[in-house]
């Protein structure tokens, strides 16, 4: 892609993109050093303040573990419900009858418009008004709900695009040899469409699991992100530490998904039988929800 | 049943003027470092690339949450970088939109990158052919074709943008989702009018936006 833009470097442009790596390096090193002298400045660069995450096992056990596994939980736990209800909401805005496309759009279109912090806020209240659930599950809760509600709307315009990306003759041919509308999705346009969704449904976990995150700073969920505040309690103030570990947990664990999606969407796409197509996340209709792999 | 809304003990208005105001200097910061990342990820010089790449691969697949709160915790609170305000209300701010800036520059960059991707081979080949250095192919043939192209998952961007902006309740920026939060609390009886104002309150931030936007795309798109 890349090469498009310019040719193989001659002598002259080599030489000048040794003097931009040059300059480009000098940025750099002047940009970490600022950040590391702040950092050493702070106290914040000390052995001390790392080596428990090498040396001392309990970090793990007490704090981080226990934090990726609630993490874990919550994201499952809502894919799990989200799907079979978005792939519900998706064929019913499919619908041949008006009365439930038009109803179930208007409530994937509204649930995909506003932000999801604001349904597991509603999602918090309405535990505490109306049930008797413990406060100390109260928080997953309303957090796999608030995911719920959001991630089956976005994965119902997944499952909507997934069929649309069908060829016309698939449905054709399946009226043709006189199946009933329900036969033509359950046994032709489903498992086909589930091969070009996956990719995205894969990519759209990542965005569940950077959720969670939501749910620990403003609902109290003792997910991995509120460790950021509980290791530095007990480890003296090593925040940066903290932060950088966990952040790099969550890093490898959404990497590793990406990864996953683009190996599913290449063998996919290689693969010789069925349509080939992919859905692709962005260009999924945005409606009033954006792109919903942000 | 709205008369929460008249008792003047909550100011709504304030608080969506927050979320615009986030939305707005958080799209500005995003849009050119964005710009400045894309620029590096399609750039000759294989260091950039490589840090404009390992940039958008590392900050993407982090919560937004954790960038946030990590602008808190880490850079104000420890490192004492309060981005020159001085009190805690514009600190925050000033984090929030930091944070925003650095996540959301990421995907700004993959918008555009994705609309130099629809530029033809031919037009940059053109303007090679032409003696254009890769500076000048980059800003008088492919940046202005691939912006046209790239107004729709932009647009796309920026209402993700205006939803991500709650994330700043969690610093504590008083904004939209913060005064939801505490209105749900205090006013129990009223729950479902309050989700329902707040709700209609980011549709309407965003609606427009969509329907201004996809006409400005359909406008400004390259007929091929």
């Amino acid at each position: 892609m890349s090469s498009v833009l310019y040719d193989s470097p001659g002598p002259k442009a080599k030489g000048r993109n040794y003097v931009y790596t040059a300059v480009f390096l000098v940025v750099f090193a002047l940009a970490a050093w600022w950040v590391l002298a702040k950092m050493a400045d702070k106290d914040q660069l000390t052995a001390e303040k790392w080596s428990p995450f090498f040396t001392d096992s309990r970090v793990w056990t007490t704090y981080l573990l226990p934090g990726l596994w609630e993490t874990a939980k919550a994201a499952a736990l809502a894919l799990v419900i989200a799907l079979p209800l978005g792939a519900l909401l998706g064929i019913a805005r499919l619908s041949d009858h008006a009365w439930i496309r038009v109803p179930v759009g208007a409530v994937v279109e509204f649930f995909r418009a506003i932000p999801v912090l604001l349904m597991m806020v509603f999602a918090s209240a309405l535990f505490v008004q109306f049930t008797t659930i413990s406060s100390d599950i109260r928080p997953l809760y309303a957090v796999v709900t608030g995911l719920v509600l959001y991630n089956a709307s976005v994965i119902a315009e997944i499952v909507r695009a997934g069929i649309l990306s069908l060829p016309r003759g698939q449905t054709d041919a399946a009226k043709a040899i006189g199946m009933r509308k329900g036969q033509t999705m359950t046994f032709v346009l489903l498992p086909q469409a589930v091969t070009a969704m996956l990719p995205a449904l894969v990519s759209q976990l990542v965005v569940i699991v950077k959720d969670t995150a939501l749910g620990g700073a403003l609902l109290g969920l003792a997910e991995l992100m509120t460790q950021t505040r509980n290791i530095p309690a007990n480890y003296g103030a090593n925040t940066i530490a903290a932060l950088t570990v966990i952040a790099g947990l969550y890093i490898i664990v959404n990497f590793a998904l990406t990864n996953l999606a683009s190996w599913l969407e290449g063998r996919i796409r290689q693969a010789k039988k069925g349509s080939g197509a992919v859905v692709d996340i962005k260009t999924v209709d945005a409606g009033m929800g954006g792109a919903d792999g942000i | 049943m709205f008369d929460f809304l008249d008792s003047g003990q909550y100011d709504l208005l304030g608080a969506f003027w927050v979320t615009v105001q986030l939305t707005l200097y958080s799209a500005i910061g995003s849009l050119i470092w964005g710009t400045l990342l894309v620029g590096m990820r399609v750039s000759p010089v294989p260091l950039m690339r490589s840090f404009g790449t390992g940039y958008v691969n590392v900050v993407r697949n982090t919560p937004l949450t954790i960038i946030v709160i990590g602008c808190s915790l880490g850079l104000s609170q420890t490192l004492g970088i309060n981005l020159g305000a001085d009190n805690f209300k514009d600190i925050g701010f000033r984090l929030a939109v930091l944070g925003l800036t650095a996540y959301t520059g990421t995907f700004v960059c993959e918008a555009l990158r994705s609309g130099i991707n629809t530029v033809p081979v031919g037009q940059a080949e053109a303007a090679r052919a032409l003696g254009l250095s890769f500076t000048q192919v980059l800003r008088l043939i492919v940046l202005p074709q691939a912006f046209r192209s790239a107004v729709t998952p932009l647009a796309n961007v920026l209402i993700a943008l205006t939803k991500n902006t709650t994330v700043a309740a969690a610093i504590g920026v008083g904004e939209a989702a913060l005064l939801m939060k505490e209105m749900v609390e205090n006013e129990a009886q009223a729950l479902f009018t309050v989700f329902g104002v707040f709700a209609f309150g980011f549709i309407v931030l965003t609606l427009p936006t969509g329907l201004l936007l996809g006409w400005v795309s359909k406008r400004v798109a390259v007929k091929r």
